[in-house]
């Protein structure tokens, strides 16, 4: 119950902070909760069921292109779109799941990596349909119609708000999960699979389920992210969207609720801030990632949770 | 024998390369009865036991369980059939509390496990807690408990998938004598609802609980018997007793 109400307040907290942050940051705010719902599938694997995964831009990417695609060739609307997008990461991850399934530990990161490139170079390769490098600047999202009323995407309160929904959904189903007897199984899965399967679980089963969930979730944060912002390339399927949500997973805290959220947004504006002052900004990051893995082994989260509230799911 | 068999092993075998570690080994385990296994380091009950509960595939032979064939049958739905094995070391969740450990186990009972319902597991976990007397470290981390507390863990993991057939391999190893008598007076209890199927180092626990004991050497059976027989067969006695 405190778990829950915790959770709702960081929600409500969110919905509040639209009405005081400056503009630039109102946009920041949205970008990081569509990027954490990324780091809230990622750490799904990575946290609750103990698989690490250097591949997850592949399902970003494939929400972010089913989308816009579907607007710039199909013309598509905004509602219809977002189906496409996160039908496009369902899809990828029921199927990558398939060889995914097979592998655990490092042979699994490897091979997420692989799949990741493939689906990348993909990208470059069929640059006639996705534009490769270049991507696609959406121009036409303008409206929806729904209840009799228009509503534009451009319009940043809307844009906030949808971020808002979309990513306090995913919060609450993740906390549903690991509070629910299949949560407990994959964290039997993450602790010692051998012995899972002798108290009578499939567990390739429950791991293609948790891969599904993952990916199916950073294909609606791709989805939406395309929608919102308007842009999708190929920079969105490299190497580069795999890796921020597992450093947004480990700094925020794997294995806890509320640490992708607080691992995203510190890691975005750690990059903005240190960007602003220096071009080397990625040493800034560096740096800062050696003193948490040195000093915050579990994350922020995972710190809070085994030094001051052990309950923190 | 009278008594209906619940296991029925057929000339099962497992070779590694040249090594035969069981071969041609047929068994028959009534309901309800403890069967002992014993034998020297090496003899092949672990494989043996490994094969009926699918951690091992036999290189051939045949297993029937409840009458049906279960040669093929992967490990987790052997679970589902009744068949529940304890490791030879205590493997259980070290980093989760002792309650989670056991809802594991309690919540494979249920018919949909995403859909089980936190009461009934909970007051399973808490039955199967109790029976092994640990009743007091639910909260604990499994991780921090004595070795002897481990081991009944481990077996309240076990009484909470409310076995058929429960195998139990070398379940006293490392336990002190205070410990053994109790855990002896816990498979007997155990065995009024099950089958066990005990593998033992020690002979006095054996001696103890069995009603029957099978004898393995060299991946065969050399002989079986009431704990009677066996101490008395002269075979055994050059085999495993060294007399």
């Amino acid at each position: 119950m405190r778990s829950f109400a915790l959770h709702a307040g960081i929600v409500l907290a969110l919905f509040a902070l639209q009405f005081v942050l400056p503009a630039y940051h109102h946009v920041n705010a949205a970008r990081i909760m569509v990027y954490a719902m990324l780091a809230i599938g990622y750490n799904i694997l990575l946290g609750y069921t103990g698989l690490m995964s250097l591949g997850h831009a592949m399902f970003f990417a494939a929400g972010a292109y089913g989308a816009g695609l579907a607007v710039h060739w199909l013309d598509f609307g905004p509602i219809a779109a977002f189906a496409t997008g996160s039908g496009s990461g369902l899809a990828l991850s029921l199927l990558a799941g398939l060889f995914l399934v097979r592998t655990t530990g490092v042979a699994f990161l490897i091979v997420t990596l692989m799949l990741s490139q493939a689906f990348f170079l993909s990208i470059l390769y069929f640059n006639g349909i996705t534009l490769g490098e270049q991507g696609i600047v959406l121009s036409n999202t303008a409206a929806v119609e729904a209840f009799g009323l228009r509503f534009h995407l451009s319009d940043p309160a809307l844009k906030y708000n949808l971020a808002l929904l979309a990513f306090a959904l995913s919060l609450f189903v993740s906390l549903w999960l690991v509070r629910s007897p299949l949560g407990r199984v994959l964290i039997a899965i993450r602790e010692n699979e051998p012995r899972t399967r002798m108290l009578g679980y499939n567990t390739f089963a429950y791991r293609y389920l948790a891969i599904t969930m993952s990916g199916t979730i950073a294909g609606l944060s791709g989805a939406l992210y395309c929608l919102l912002f308007s842009y999708v390339g190929a920079s969105f399927a490299s190497l580069q969207y795999s890796t921020l949500p597992l450093l947004w997973a480990l700094l925020g805290g794997a294995g806890t609720i509320v640490g992708p959220l607080i691992g995203t947004g510190l890691m975005f504006y750690l990059i903005d801030i240190s960007s602003g002052v220096t071009s080397s900004y990625l040493l800034v990051v560096g740096a800062a990632l050696l003193v948490l893995t040195l000093w915050f082994p579990k994350g922020i989260a995972g710190a809070v949770r085994s030094r001051w509230l052990p309950w923190l799911p | 024998m009278a008594a209906i068999s619940l296991l029925k092993v057929r000339d099962l075998s497992r070779h590694y390369g040249g090594l035969a570690a069981v071969s041609n080994v047929s068994l028959d385990v009534a309901k309800g009865e403890v069967r002992a296994i014993i034998g020297p380091n090496g003899a092949g009950k672990t494989t043996l036991v490994g094969m009926i509960c699918g951690r091992t595939t036999p290189s051939s032979g045949r297993i029937e369980f409840k009458g049906q064939d279960i040669t093929g049958a992967k490990s987790w739905n052997r679970v589902l059939l009744g068949i529940v094995y304890t490791f030879q070391v205590a493997s259980i969740y070290r980093n989760l509390t002792c309650y989670e450990n056991v809802a594991l186990a309690a919540q494979r009972r249920e018919i949909n496990v995403v859909m089980a319902q936190e009461k009934v597991v909970s007051a399973a976990v808490l039955k199967a807690l109790g029976r092994v007397g640990l009743l007091s470290d639910c909260h604990r981390l499994a991780g921090v408990l004595s070795h002897g507390h481990q081991r009944l863990l481990e077996l309240a993991m076990a009484l909470a998938l409310e076995p058929e057939l429960l195998v139990l391999d070398e379940p006293t190893q490392g336990l002190a004598p205070s410990e053994i008598a109790a855990f002896c007076d816990l498979v007997r209890e155990v065995a009024q609802t099950a089958t066990v199927l005990l593998i033992e180092h020690n002979l006095q626990v054996v001696l103890e609980l069995a009603g029957r004991i099978t004898v393995m050497d060299q991946g065969t059976v050399l002989a079986e018997g009431s704990p009677e027989d066996i101490e008395r067969h002269p075979a055994v006695r050059r085999a495993y007793l060294g007399q």
